[in-house]
């Protein structure tokens, strides 16, 4: 058996005086998976992405991505982990809107000690697959939303991470963007990247992961389907 | 609560750090602002303060012993409201000090108190019969206590023991003792309170009523307390322009930062303003709500800033008082409400202002400010830096200025202020330093009847009065033992003979100088130093008192002889108030030397020096002494710590300005700098970035600042010397060295660096998950 990619003990995480947001919860993703993390607004989806993507720490449990031990990383080891491991998809996009798309996308290279020039031919190549290399000189604000998001994907992937973390990646977009996207990281899967989607739309999960995750009032559970 | 209450309230709660900003930045201005201004007020009231409290004498005559009689000088007089007196007075020259042969005003009174010219004793007791209590504004007069004082032209010689040390603002005599003392009054002194003393003009008159009671030609001399009362305060009135700088320099920096962050955090607070709008707030209930969210913390910091002002103002009040001896100062009340008044106007207005305008925003617009799409400003500089060999961290840094220039404008603002008020700082020491070091123009080692401290340098010694050069003392033998001593590299001597200026009712000192002045280090401020007998130079307050200019000729009389010197040069000396005339010796060949300066070879010990050359020197009956002429002013120390003072107060109000604009750039940027922190920025590269950002600002700041801190140097210098009443040598001004300004210059850049660091920290400590949760 392959070693997993995710490995979560146990974990739980309670924002102050609240009921838990994430309790006691344990997930495994090995390499090569596409896990669709479904379940109503407030359930903590986004908690236990944020967790697995170091962001923030658990009260209690273990986080193990890719062999590191994520829960007890201090800030700038947290980071250094995110450069080199996690790529992150937000619903809102996130990107800056004072750098240009390609910009945006060389960002996390260069942060990672990539050298200018591979980082540009890297960023290049990503935006071609993507089929935005036409804006990589435009501001995101001229983006339309798929095509932001897209960008965003590609930023994600600049620096090959062993995982792909998407927060509603088609949150924010309309029904033929959506699909877009979701063919997109079908597509990266089918390449082989592993990929953890947290979304609400079943259609979505349904298209473009071959494993589902639900999550009630902080509760994991496995779906079969 | 009502609604409005309610959003008040939670616009203080929830904006905490905007709140204590502006609190904290109100705290500084008002203590430096209350500071200030205590200072200027306090340099002209401490006379009329002492001068009341004991009951000053506006106008003291002193009437002819010989034409008057005591029972003529009790008349009424109208417009006289009180009088002391009358006091037997005499003129009378000690013996006992080296040095000291200024003739003293002995002015015999039975107790220090009365209705007019209440003296107050800061030492000792009174004087009773054989006892003398000395002036306060004797030089060291505490080193004089128990010390006993022969005047040999009084009758009978009597030889007197200092038993107090007294202070009479209204500086009425050198000395007192009692009434029988002086036997053979010369005159008496009588001290009048006048209705009316305001202006010269009614004292003049009140002086001719009073001379009109006595017989013509009664009255010796009067003087006017308004006399008085300018000597006194020329002593202060040097901190006056330093003062009105920084004071200056204090408020409009204040005003600025203040104004500056409540613009920054009312004008941050637009999206609030329109989603209140949005909820049916009228627009001057949203103004009413920000300018009272601004004034709560501002009033917080205004209360703190005057206790503080108070606090700090005790101890530089004390050293004031010193210089006047009587008084208790303190800070007026209505200075500190005309500083509160003023702070809180300023906190007031600009929130208004910029509540104002936010007031009528159109609400659509209003709410849209923050999701608008950014207006693209300064991304030239971000692709610029994309090509430095850069750290992209600190390249994204560095751009950050253009992107919002007004905040960048308002940072540079605040340092350029900061770092002119630390130019100004340092340049003023630098000078105050070389002016200091300037009036110690003798650098010799040893020194022969010097007379540089008068009774100072004059200590008492148990076995009686120190030998000293006499008219009957042998020069040629001196100068020969001089000679003679091992270890001499150099010598020279000084002739000093006191003579009238023709023409002027002023009276100088002579200086003729002769022999290797190598060791003498007078500075000139313009003009020559003599070369040939017939030439002089002269300190600037002779030239002031004369009305002479360099190239003009005076007229020297000594015992009846006149003689006629060109001034070639004005050099900078304050001693004898500057009522000097430096000259070869030659000038004036029939005076003696009265005191001889040598400077030993190096590596020679001094003491052992000392001892050789007072052997040879016994049997002439001269000691010589290791030179003490030089030490640090008090005067000059208190301006160092208070120049001290008030910069870091600024340097704190300018770091301030960056803090602030720092912290609403980074509260504009929370989730730009979230992104950063998920995509994998550290900590450390988050703080380099946000420092970056304000390097290149803080670097301009200091090039602008620098330079207006120079000129205000050279602004600021001269007026000082004028209000001291003398020129300053040109070594003053030139302090400013290439490598000093280059520091300078990178001042600003750390002013801006320690104000953005505490907000950076922050930045980078943000947890990422709530940062990208930011709206
Ligand atoms: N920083 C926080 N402070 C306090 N409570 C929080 C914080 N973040 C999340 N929560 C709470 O934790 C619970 C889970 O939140 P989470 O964001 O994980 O939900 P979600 O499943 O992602 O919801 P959605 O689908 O609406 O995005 C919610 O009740 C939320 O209010
Ligand atoms: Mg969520």
């Amino acid at each position: 058996m392959t070693t997993p990619v995710i490995e979560l003990r146990d974990v739980s995480r309670r924002y102050d005086g609240g009921p838990p947001a994430l309790h006691e919860a344990s997930l495994t993703v090995r390499p090569g998976e596409a896990v669709a993390i479904l379940g109503p607004s407030g359930s903590g989806k986004s908690t236990l992405l944020n967790l697995i993507a170091g962001l923030d720490r658990p009260d209690a449990g273990t986080v193990t991505v890719d062999g590191v031990r994520v829960d007890g990383l201090g800030e700038a080891a947290s980071a250094k982990y995110r450069r080199t491991r996690i790529g992150m998809v937000f619903q809102f996009f996130n990107l800056l809107d004072d750098l240009t798309v390609a910009d945006n996308v060389a960002l996390p290279a260069l942060l990672a000690g990539t050298a200018r020039a591979e980082a540009r031919r890297r960023t290049a190549e990503l935006l071609a697959s993507l089929g935005v290399a036409r804006h990589a000189d435009a501001y995101p604000g001229r983006l339309s939303g798929g095509e932001r998001q897209r960008v965003a994907v590609a930023r994600a992937l600049v620096n090959r991470p062993a995982l792909l973390l998407a927060d509603e990646p088609t949150g924010a977009l309309d029904t033929t963007s959506g699909e877009d996207v979701s063919k997109l990281l079908a597509e990266l899967n089918a390449d082989g990247q592993t990929v953890v989607v947290v979304t609400h739309d079943l259609a979505l999960a349904r298209s473009c992961t071959n494993r589902t995750i639900r999550i009630v009032d902080g509760h994991v559970t496995e779906e079969n389907r | 609560m009502s609604a409005l209450g309610e959003v008040v309230r939670s616009g203080v709660g929830r904006r905490r750090v905007q709140a204590v900003v502006i609190g904290l930045s109100t705290l500084m201005a008002v203590t430096a602002s209350v500071l200030g201004a205590t200072l200027l007020d306090v340099s002209n009231a401490p006379f009329d303060k002492a001068f009341a409290e004991q009951r000053g004498s506006h106008l003291t005559v002193r009437f002819s012993a010989d034409k008057t009689t005591t029972g003529q000088l009790t008349a009424n007089v109208p417009g006289v409201t009180a009088t002391s007196g009358p006091f037997p007075t005499v003129s009378a020259t000690p013996h006992a000090q080296r040095g000291q042969r200024k003739p003293m005003t002995l002015v015999g009174r039975a107790d220090p108190g009365g209705p007019v010219d209440a003296v107050t004793l800061s030492e000792g007791r009174w004087a009773g019969p054989g006892e003398l209590v000395l002036s306060a504004d004797t030089p060291m007069p505490e080193r004089l206590m128990g010390s006993r004082i022969a005047f040999p032209d009084l009758p009978g010689g009597p030889t007197l023991t200092v038993v107090g040390v007294a202070r009479s603002v209204s500086r009425t005599a050198d000395g007192w003792v009692s009434p029988a003392t002086i036997t053979a009054p010369a005159g008496y002194q009588v001290l009048y309170r006048l209705a009316s003393a305001d202006t010269a003009d009614q004292v003049d008159a009140a002086g001719a009523a009073v001379a009109a009671t006595v017989p013509e030609g009664g009255v010796d001399g009067a003087r006017s307390w308004l006399a008085v009362k300018r000597e006194a305060v020329r002593e202060t009135a040097v901190f006056v322009p330093f003062l009105v700088a920084f004071g200056l320099l204090g408020v409009v920096m204040s005003v600025l930062v203040v104004g500056n962050v409540v613009a920054g955090a009312v004008g941050s607070g637009t999206r609030r303003i329109g989603i209140l709008k949005a909820l049916g707030f009228t627009p001057s209930q949203v103004v009413r709500a920000y300018v009272a969210q601004a004034l709560i913390p501002a009033a917080v910091g205004t209360a703190l800033g005057v206790v503080a002002g108070n606090l700090l103002a005790i101890p530089m009040l004390a050293e004031t008082e010193q210089v006047y001896g009587t008084a208790t100062l303190s800070v007026a009340v209505r200075v500190v409400a005309a500083v509160a008044a003023g702070a809180l106007g300023v906190v007031a207005v600009t929130a208004w202002a910029s509540a104002a305008r936010a007031g009528r925003l159109r609400t659509v617009d209003a709410i849209a400010v923050g999701r608008a799409a950014p207006t693209g400003r300064g991304r030239w500089a971000t692709r610029l830096t994309a090509r430095l060999p850069l750290p992209r961290p600190v390249g994204l840094g560095l751009a950050r200025p253009f992107a919002r220039p007004a905040r960048a404008a308002a940072l540079l603002v605040a340092v350029a202020f900061g770092t002119t008020a630390v130019t100004l700082a340092i340049g003023l020491v630098s000078s105050l330093a070389v002016v200091q070091d300037a009036r110690q123009t003798d650098l010799s080692d040893v020194v022969i009847g010097s007379f540089s401290g008068g009774l100072r340098n004059a200590p008492m010694s148990p076995e009686g009065p120190r030998p000293q050069l006499t008219p009957a003392t042998d020069r040629a033998a001196v100068t020969a033992a001089i000679d003679a001593q091992a270890g001499t590299k150099a010598f020279y001597s000084i002739a000093r003979t006191p003579v009238a200026v023709a023409g002027v009712t002023a009276s100088a000192d002579v200086l003729g100088f002769g022999g290797d002045l190598g060791s003498s280090r007078y500075q000139l401020i313009s003009g020559t130093w003599f070369r040939t007998p017939g030439e002089a130079v002269v300190p600037s307050p002779f030239l002031n008192a004369t009305g002479t200019r360099v190239g003009d000729d005076v007229t020297l009389e000594d015992r009846g002889q006149a003689v006629t010197v060109r001034i070639v040069g004005e050099v900078f000396d304050t001693r004898n108030d500057g009522m000097r005339v430096l000259v070869d010796a030659a000038t004036f060949p029939e005076a003696p030397a009265t005191s001889y300066h040598i400077a030993v070879e190096p590596g020679t010990d001094v003491t052992t020096y000392l001892e050789g050359l007072n052997n040879a020197l016994r049997p002439l009956g001269v000691v010589a002494d290791p030179n003490q002429d030089g030490g640090v002013g008090d005067t000059l120390l208190l301006m160092g710590a208070l120049i001290a003072f008030l910069t870091l107060m600024l340097v704190a109000v300018a770091g301030l300005g960056v803090f602030n604009a720092v912290v609403l750039d980074t509260r504009d940027r929370v989730r730009d700098l979230g992104v950063h922190k998920a995509l994998g920025t550290t900590p450390r590269q988050v703080i380099a970035m946000v420092v970056a950002s304000v390097v290149v600002t803080g670097l301009i700041g200091g090039a602008v600042g620098v330079p207006a801190g120079v000129v205000l140097h050279q602004a600021v210098l001269p007026a000082m010397g004028e209000s001291a009443g003398t020129g300053l040598p040109a070594a003053a001004f030139g302090v400013y060295g290439p490598v000093e300004l280059a520091l300078l210059v990178l001042g600003g850049v750390a002013i801006a660096v320690l104000g953005a660091l505490l907000p950076a920290g922050w930045a980078a400590g943000t947890r990422t998950a709530t940062a990208l949760r930011a709206e």
